[in-house]
C-alpha cells in the first residue's frame, strides 16, 4: 500500500530529518487536497521547538515499570510486517534498554501516533521504518537523556559523569535501574537536542531478531480484530449486493428471523451507493445462517454489469488508441524512429483483477453511544476512518476512538479511501440503535463476502511496441497501459493523479533502464472497486519491464544480467540496483556454472518503495507445471533494521507473487458478479508449491527504506524468464499459460 | 440442546444448535478465540483442531459430531509435550508473520508429529498442504517441523 510514498513524492521533501519534517508539515497545511481532511491531518504549529511535538513525546511511546519491564508502543498497524518489533528495536537501541525486558504494544488515535512526516495515522507504502526510524531513535535517545538527568539530580553529580546502558544508569560509584528512575525521568524537561549513536556501534539494530509477539502468535494467544468480544456484543453478517452498487429490492426477513439466535434484520446502506441487509444475531453462525436465508432480490437497474471477457476486448481496443501522456518528461520520448527500426517487438500483456485474500476475513466491532463511538479493528488508515465515521454519525472525529488491533494480513485491503467495511459496520450499529436494539456489534465478512464484495487489484492491459537497431539497441519504445485509476474520485486524487494519469498505474515503468520510452495511459471507468494490492502498480509494471528487457537482451544476443547492468549505466542513481542484482547473481553462481539439468536461469530486478530486490532463480517445466529450483534474492533496503524480518518479508512477497502465476489466481466477473468465492476457486500458493529462497542483503549504513512490498514485483518476471527459456514462449499474462 | 465433550482434557457442555460448527461453538459460546476462522469451507486449515487425535477442520465439523469425544485446540498445546515442542520450534524459527493462520499450522504439525516423529520433506508437504499461509511462512514452517521432530524423537 502506497499512500505515503506518493504524499512524500508530491511534496518534494528536503533531505535533512528535522528540516524535512518541518517542510512536510508546512506543505501539508498549505495543500489543497489535504485541506479536505482538516481533522485527519495534524495542523502545523509554527516553530514548535524540537522535542515538543506529540510525535516526539517519550512518555507517549515508552514506559518502564519498577521491575524494568519496558513497553514500547508502535505508531502503526502491524499486519505481519513485523513493525511492532522493528520500531521497538530502534527505540531500544538508543535507549540502551535490556531487550529481554522489552514488550511491545500499539498506540491509539491520539496525535502522538501519526506518521511523523505526514501528520496522519497511516500504515502503508512500506513506509513504517522509513518514516519513523529517526523518530524512534530520537525517542529512545531523549528517554535515555531524561533517565540520566534524573539520576544526576538524585546523586547530585554532573550528567556528563554518568553512563546508561542495558537498563542501568551508572557513574561515580552509583547505579540505578531504568525502572527505579523512570517516574522521575518523565518529569525532566525533554531535551531539544540529543546525540544519536554512530550506526557502527549498534548492538540491536541490524541483528536478526525474533518478533516480540511470536509466542503469542504461535499459541493462539494473539488477539486480532476478529477476536474482539465486548459485553453483550452481537455479531452481524451483511448481505452485500451481488453487483457492485445494486440495491436490495426485497428480502424475506421472516426466514432469517426464524433462525434461533437472530435478533434483527436491518437494511443498511453499503459501499458504492449500494443497499444491503444486515442480519444481527448472538453469534456468527446464526447471523450467517440467517443472512443466507434472506432470499434477497436486487435492483440492478442503472448499474453496470461487468463481464471480464468483454472488458478484455474493450481494453485491447483502447490500447490501440492514443491515451493520456504520463507526466514524467522521461516518459515522453520521441518514438518516431519506430517505423524505421531494424527489429520490432510487439507485445500485449494481460493482468487480472486480484483479491487480497488476507487470512483474516474483514471484521470490525463497533460500540456506538450517543456521544462517542469506539471501533475495534485492524485498519491501515484510522485517521481517515475516524473522520468518515464521524460524518456518518454526526460526531467530531475525536469522539470516534479507533482501537487498532493486530491484523491477520492486509496487503492494502485495510486502507480504503471510503473506509468501506468500517462505515458499513457503523451503519449496522446505527440501525440497531434506531431499532431500539443498541448493543456493541461485530460485523464479520465470510470468506465469500471478502472475495465477492471488493476490493481488487485493477484488471490491467499493457501494449508495447519496441524498435531495435541492427545491433539490438533500443531506438524507440512506445507503451500504453489500460487500467482503472485507483485514486480518481477519492481524496488522494490531487496527490496521486497528475495530467489525468494515476501514479499508481505507471509506477515501476522504465526505471532503472535508460531507454527512449513514450508512455500513454487509459483509465476507463468500470464498475469494479479497485485498490492498492501489495506493491500496487509494480505488480504489473515490473512483470512487463523485466520480461521485455530479458527478451531484448536475447534479441541483442547479450547476457541478461550483463545487459541489465549495462542499461542501468554506471552512475550513482542505480548503484543499489546493480549491487542487489550482482549479489543475487554471485550467490546463485550465475555465470560461473550451468543451471541444474532441465533447469533454466530466470533473472529480474526492480525497485519499488525505494528498495531494490533482484531474483536469480533456476526453473524448468514438467508436465505443464513450473518446477522451481534454488531462488536467490538480492536486497538493497539501505540499513536493515531486522534482517530476520526482511527475510520473512521477501518470503511472503515471493509467495504472493508465486500465487499470481498459478492457474486459478484470477478474479473474473460475469454479468456483474465476481465468479470466485473461496480458496477452492481462487488459488493462492500452498506449502508444497513454495520454493526454497535464500535472501541476501547488501550491507549499507544509509537511512533505512521499507521492505513490506519490494520483494514481490521481480519474482514473477524472474520465473517467467526461466519459463521462456524452458518453453521458447514468452509469458505475456498472469497467471501463466504453460499447457 | 447441550452437547458434552472433553476439551483439552476437561469436560465441557455447550448449549447450542447441534448443527453449529465446532469453530463457532468454541469462539462464540466458550470465548476461545485461538482457533481461527479463515474460509468456513475446509479449504484453508486456519480452524484446525484435533478430534480423537486427528486433525480436523472445525469450521465444517458440527457440534453433534464431537458429542462425547476428545477435542484438543491450540489453547491446550502449551501443556502438551508435542504441542510445546512445536510451539517452541515455531518461536525459535520466527515462523509467524501476521500469525493468523499459525494456530491451524501448529495443530496440523502436532497431529503429524504425533503420528510420525521423523517426517521427511515429502511427508511434511503432504500434511501441511491443506493449511494456507498468505504471508508465505512455509519455508520456516518446514524448518520448525524438522526442529520439533528432533525435540520429540
Amino acid at each position: 500500500m502506497i499512500i505515503d510514498q506518493y504524499l512524500e513524492r508530491s511534496l518534494t521533501v528536503a533531505p535533512q530529518p528535522i528540516s524535512r519534517r518541518r517542510f512536510v508539515t508546512m506543505s501539508i497545511g498549505g495543500s489543497v487536497g489535504l485541506a479536505l481532511l482538516p481533522s485527519v491531518f495534524a495542523q502545523p504549529k509554527a516553530d514548535v521547538p524540537p522535542g515538543q511535538k506529540p510525535t516526539e513525546a517519550p512518555s507517549a511511546f515508552v514506559t518502564i515499570a519498577r521491575d524494568g519491564t519496558t513497553t514500547v508502543l508502535c505508531n502503526r498497524l502491524d499486519m505481519g510486517q513485523g513493525i511492532e518489533t522493528a520500531l521497538a528495536m530502534v527505540l531500544s537501541e538508543e535507549l540502551g534498554a535490556d531487550w529481554s525486558k522489552v514488550k511491545t504494544g500499539f498506540g491509539s488515535a491520539a496525535p502522538n501516533y501519526v506518521d511523523p512526516l505526514m501528520g496522519v495515522h497511516v500504515t502503508g507504502g512500506s513506509g513504517s521504518v522509513k518514516n519513523s526510524y529517526t523518530q524512534y531513535r530520537e525517542l529512545g535517545a531523549r528517554t535515555r537523556a531524561m533517565l540520566i538527568g534524573a539520576a544526576a539530580k538524585r546523586w547530585n553529580v554532573p550528567a556528563s559523569s554518568l553512563a546508561a546502558q542495558n537498563g542501568v544508569v551508572r557513574g561515580g560509584g552509583h547505579s540505578a535501574t531504568y525502572g527505579e528512575l523512570f517516574d522521575a525521568a518523565m518529569k525532566e524537561p525533554i531535551p531539544e537536542k540529543v546525540a544519536l549513536k554512530d550506526p557502527k556501534d549498534f548492538k540491536l539494530v541490524g541483528k536478526p531478531t525474533g518478533l516480540k509477539p511470536s509466542r503469542a502468535k504461535s499459541s493462539g494467544q494473539q488477539m486480532y480484530g476478529m477476536d474482539v468480544q465486548l459485553p453483550n456484543q452481537r455479531v452481524a453478517v451483511i448481505a452485500h449486493p451481488p453487483v457492485f452498487g445494486a440495491r436490495v429490492k426485497s428480502f424475506d426477513a421472516a426466514a432469517a428471523q426464524k433462525v434461533t439466535g437472530v435478533t434483527a434484520v436491518l437494511p443498511i446502506n453499503v459501499d458504492r451507493g449500494g443497499r444491503g441487509v444486515a442480519v444481527v444475531a448472538n453469534g456468527y453462525w446464526p447471523a450467517k445462517t440467517g443472512r443466507d436465508a434472506l432470499k434477497a432480490e436486487w435492483d440492478t437497474e442503472g448499474v453496470e454489469k461487468v463481464d471480464t471477457t468483454a472488458l478484455l476486448t474493450r481494453y485491447r481496443e483502447l490500447a490501440r488508441t492514443p491515451g493520456l501522456l504520463a507526466p514524467d518528461p522521461q516518459l515522453r520520448a520521441d518514438v518516431s524512429g519506430l517505423g524505421q527500426a531494424a527489429q520490432r517487438i510487439e507485445a500485449e500483456f494481460v493482468f487480472p483483477y486480484l483479491n487480497h485474500a488476507q487470512m483474516e476475513p474483514l471484521a470490525c466491532t463497533v460500540d456506538l453511544k450517543d456521544d462517542r463511538c469506539d471501533i475495534y479493528t485492524a485498519s491501515q488508515t484510522p485517521g481517515v476512518d475516524a473522520m468518515l465515521i464521524g460524518q456518518l454519525i454526526g460526531l467530531p472525529a475525536e469522539r470516534v476512538h479507533i482501537h487498532v488491533l493486530m491484523g491477520g494480513g492486509g496487503f492494502g485491503r485495510r486502507a480504503t479511501p471510503t473506509s468501506d467495511y468500517l462505515i458499513e459496520s457503523v451503519a449496522v450499529a446505527k440501525a440497531m440503535a434506531a431499532a431500539g436494539q443498541r448493543a456493541p456489534v461485530k460485523v464479520i465478512w465470510s470468506r465469500e463476502d471478502d472475495m465477492k464484495a471488493g476490493y481488487y487489484r485493477p484488471f490491467t492491459l499493457h501494449r508495447a511496441e519496441i524498435g531495435l537497431d541492427a545491433s539490438g539497441r533500443i531506438v524507440a519504445w512506445d507503451h500504453r497501459i489500460v487500467s482503472q485509476s485507483i485514486q480518481a474520485g477519492t481524496f488522494f486524487e490531487s496527490f496521486l493523479v497528475k495530467d489525468g494519469v494515476d501514479a499508481t498505474t505507471t509506477e515501476g515503468m522504465r526505471d532503472p533502464y535508460d531507454v527512449p520510452m513514450r508512455l500513454q495511459v487509459h483509465h476507463p471507468k468500470v464498475n469494479v472497486p479497485v485498490l492498492w494490492w501489495r506493491s500496487v502498480g509494480s505488480t504489473h509494471t515490473a512483470f512487463v519491464m523485466e520480461t521485455l528487457i530479458d527478451e531484448i537482451a536475447d534479441a541483442a544476443k547479450q547476457d541478461p544480467v550483463a545487459y541489465r547492468l549495462k542499461l542501468m549505466g554506471s552512475g550513482p542513481e542505480h548503484a543499489r540496483h546493480r549491487a542487489a542484482l550482482q549479489l543475487a547473481a554471485d550467490k546463485a553462481g550465475y555465470g560461473k556454472r550451468q543451471p541444474a539439468a532441465g533447469m533454466h536461469w530466470g533473472v529480474a530486478v526492480h525497485e519499488s518503495f525505494e528498495s531494490v530486490v533482484a531474483y536469480v532463480l533456476e526453473a524448468g517445466v514438467n508436465d505443464g507445471k513450473p518446477v522451481i529450483g534454488a531462488v536467490h534474492a538480492g536486497v538493497h533496503c539501505n540499513l536493515c533494521v531486522n534482517p530476520r524480518t526482511v527475510e520473512a518479508q521477501v518470503f511472503g512477497a515471493a509467495a504472493m507473487a508465486l500465487s499470481t502465476t498459478l492457474p486459478g489466481s484470477a478474479i473474473t466477473l460475469k454479468d456483474g458478479v465476481v465468479e470466485q468465492s473461496n480458496f477452492g476457486d481462487y488459488t493462492v500458493a500452498r506449502f508444497n508449491e513454495m520454493p526454497k529462497i535464500a535472501v541476501h542483503i547488501v550491507p549499507s549504513g544509509d537511512p533505512p527504506k521499507g521492505m513490506g512490498e519490494p520483494g514481490l514485483p521481480p519474482f514473477a518476471p524472474a520465473l517467467a524468464n526461466a519459463m521462456r527459456r524452458a518453453t521458447g514462449k514468452p509469458q505475456r499474462q498472469l497467471p501463466f499459460v504453460l499447457a | 440442546m447441550a452437547t458434552a465433550f472433553s476439551l483439552n482434557g476437561k469436560p465441557v457442555s455447550i448449549d447450542a444448535d447441534p448443527s453449529t460448527p465446532l469453530l463457532w461453538a468454541l469462539r462464540d459460546h466458550l470465548g476461545m478465540t485461538g482457533t481461527k476462522f479463515g474460509c468456513g469451507a475446509a479449504l484453508c486449515g486456519a480452524c484446525t483442531v484435533h478430534l480423537k487425535g486427528a486433525a480436523v477442520r472445525s469450521c465444517i465439523t458440527p457440534l453433534s459430531a464431537v458429542a462425547g469425544a476428545d477435542v484438543r485446540t491450540i489453547e491446550g498445546q502449551s501443556t502438551d509435550p508435542v504441542g510445546r515442542a512445536v510451539i517452541d520450534a515455531w518461536v525459535k524459527n520466527d515462523v509467524a508473520q501476521c500469525g493468523y493462520c499459525q494456530s491451524g499450522q501448529v495443530m496440523t504439525a502436532v497431529a503429524l508429529l504425533k503420528k510420525n516423529k521423523r517426517p521427511n520433506d515429502a511427508q511434511i508437504d503432504a500434511a501441511m498442504t491443506g493449511n494456507i499461509c498468505r504471508c508465505g511462512t512455509y519455508q520456516r514452517i518446514r524448518a520448525a517441523i524438522h526442529d520439533a521432530s528432533k525435540a520429540v524423537a
